[in-house]
């Protein structure tokens, strides 16, 4: 009558990931671009900085998988507020969104200057 | 010293005569010494007989008195009507459950769920008794000693709306016992439990609110049990998806 | 042999729960904000990700949105987004304490300790970023 769900531990794995880089790296990263001065994080100085392939997997780390810990919180944050169709159609919209910008980010970071 | 008087509200649910449950308030005087059990019982035998409840040991232990009193999960026999003086006390059946009659819910869907999981220990063979006991070292026992203690009061699914939205999911203290089951080093049924407890129904649906352990009386930590199992089983899965040659 | 269980059959009475649960609740509010947090820094991400491929078009672009992000109504949200976001990070080195067994030979490392381990983590993370990132 029960069965192992092959599919949540990928999400579920995702979502970790996600909530372990987001508590890691996502405040100061929002006072930098919300908080310091411009100059701080000026234009040449991100230049040079996102030439290196190292800080290009960071970038691309950093905005990915924090969408897909978003997207499984919500999927069923809204669960519990008793949105039912939750299970499939919402899943499928946000799980999608978080590869959509999974591969906007990819485009975006392959191609920085 | 003069008895304090203190006012109950207690939902009241009689299915021949109403179609919702209603409320009803009573006003007694109780010694410092009672808990809310305790005036249920004296309005049972002094006030008004027909109220329905349920309760054994009055000591913490059967797991039969749980009930929302001022809309927390509460052992009755062990909430103290002194913490709640001055104020009324609210007295509800536990959330989440249907109710039968008054204070008394229907418990039917969590001893499918407990006995889903198989809270026995399994072995692939049982050895011949003259071999005598499954031995165990102190330390084997402290590694599930937690997860045992559990009294099957059911507070921990009153607190938990992932229960109350979808009724499916297997919950905590079933997850918590399959955990101390899979934990005991005489056991083998770890198998046929993953079956139940890694299902839709299972861990994947808890989303760690956490009040589970914060109500539960005996310490048990569910919250803990379910996370601990999530990691487990991710961890298993990536590896079977990185060296699928690897054992089944 | 097994027998099959009894079916009995009485009237229940199963109580609505109201759409507003979370917010009766201290406890489960402070849940749901765990977990709108997510969402916070969701689009905080993305419009970060957008002002990196503005890096792609040229200081002047850059250098506009930089001034943009300076405004009031952003302004707002970034300080929205930092409490949610360092929410996030609380409740998730506190819960790791619990969850993630670390065994030291023979005993475990008590909770608390795995979470002050984190939290020194997280602080030195967040040095090494800013001095990585920043002039
Ligand atoms: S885990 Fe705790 S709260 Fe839940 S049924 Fe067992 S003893 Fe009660
Ligand atoms: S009456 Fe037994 S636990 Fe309260």
């Amino acid at each position: 009558m029960y069965e192992v769900n092959k599919t949540e531990p990928f999400w579920w794995g995702l979502f970790s990931l996600g909530g372990v880089v987001a508590a890691l790296f996502v405040p100061i990263h929002i006072i930098m671009v919300g908080f310091l001065s411009a100059e701080a994080v000026g234009y040449h100085q991100m230049v040079a900085l996102v030439g290196n392939p190292l800080i290009k997997l960071y970038l691309f780390t950093l905005v990915s998988l924090p969408l897909f810990h978003a997207a499984h919180r919500l999927r069923f944050a809204l669960k519990d507020l008793g949105l039912k169709v939750a299970g499939g159609l919402l899943g499928v919209f946000l799980y999608g969104g978080a590869v959509f910008g999974t591969m906007v980010a990819a485009y975006i970071v392959a191609t920085l200057p | 010293m003069s008895a304090k008087k203190i006012t109950m509200r207690v939902t009241r649910y009689r299915p021949e005569q109403e179609d919702a449950p209603t409320e009803q308030a009573y006003e007694l005087e109780f010694p410092d010494d009672w808990v809310v059990l305790d005036a249920l019982n004296y309005i049972k035998d002094d006030v008004d007989g027909t109220l329905t409840f349920r309760w054994s040991c009055r000591m913490g232990i059967c797991g039969s008195c749980g009930m929302m009193v001022n809309g927390e999960p509460k052992l009755t026999c062990a909430a103290f009507l002194r913490d709640y003086y001055p104020a009324e006390i609210r007295v509800e059946p536990l959330q989440y459950f249907p109710i039968i009659r008054d204070l008394v819910i229907d418990m039917t869907d969590f001893l499918h769920k407990l006995k889903a999981i198989t809270p026995w220990i399994v072995r692939d063979e049982e050895k011949p008794l003259a071999e005598g006991e499954y031995l165990q070292t102190p330390a084997q026992l402290a590694d599930y000693k937690q997860f045992s203690m559990c009294i099957n009061c059911m507070l921990c699914y009153s607190a938990c709306p992932v229960y109350g939205h979808e009724p499916e999911f297997i919950g905590p203290a079933a997850i918590a016992l399959a955990h101390r089951y899979n934990l005991d080093s005489r056991d083998e049924g770890q198998e046929a439990r993953q079956q139940v407890i890694a299902s839709s129904e299972g861990i994947w649906d808890c989303t760690l609110v956490g009040e589970c352990t914060e109500v539960c009386p005996k310490r048990v930590d569910p919250a803990m049990a379910i996370q601990r199992t999530k990691v487990a089983t991710t961890t298993e899965w990536a590896k079977s998806m990185l060296m699928p040659w690897g054992k089944q | 042999m097994k027998q099959p269980e009894p079916e009995y059959t009485y009237p229940t009475y199963h109580r609505p729960i109201p759409a507003t649960w979370w917010l009766r609740d201290r406890k489960y509010f402070l849940f749901m904000m765990r977990e709108l947090s997510s969402f916070f820094i969701a689009v905080f991400l993305l419009i970060y990700l957008y002002g990196l491929s503005l890096l792609s078009k040229g200081q002047a672009a850059y250098g506009q949105f930089q001034e943009t992000l300076r405004s009031g109504g952003f302004t707002l949200f970034f300080v929205v987004a930092f409490i949610f976001a360092v929410y996030h990070s609380w409740t998730w080195w506190s819960i790791m304490g619990k969850v993630q067994v670390v065994r030291l030979g023979d005993h475990k490392v008590p909770e608390r300790v795995i979470t002050a381990v984190a939290l020194a983590g997280w602080v030195v993370a967040s040095a090494v970023v800013l001095f990585v990132f920043t002039r």
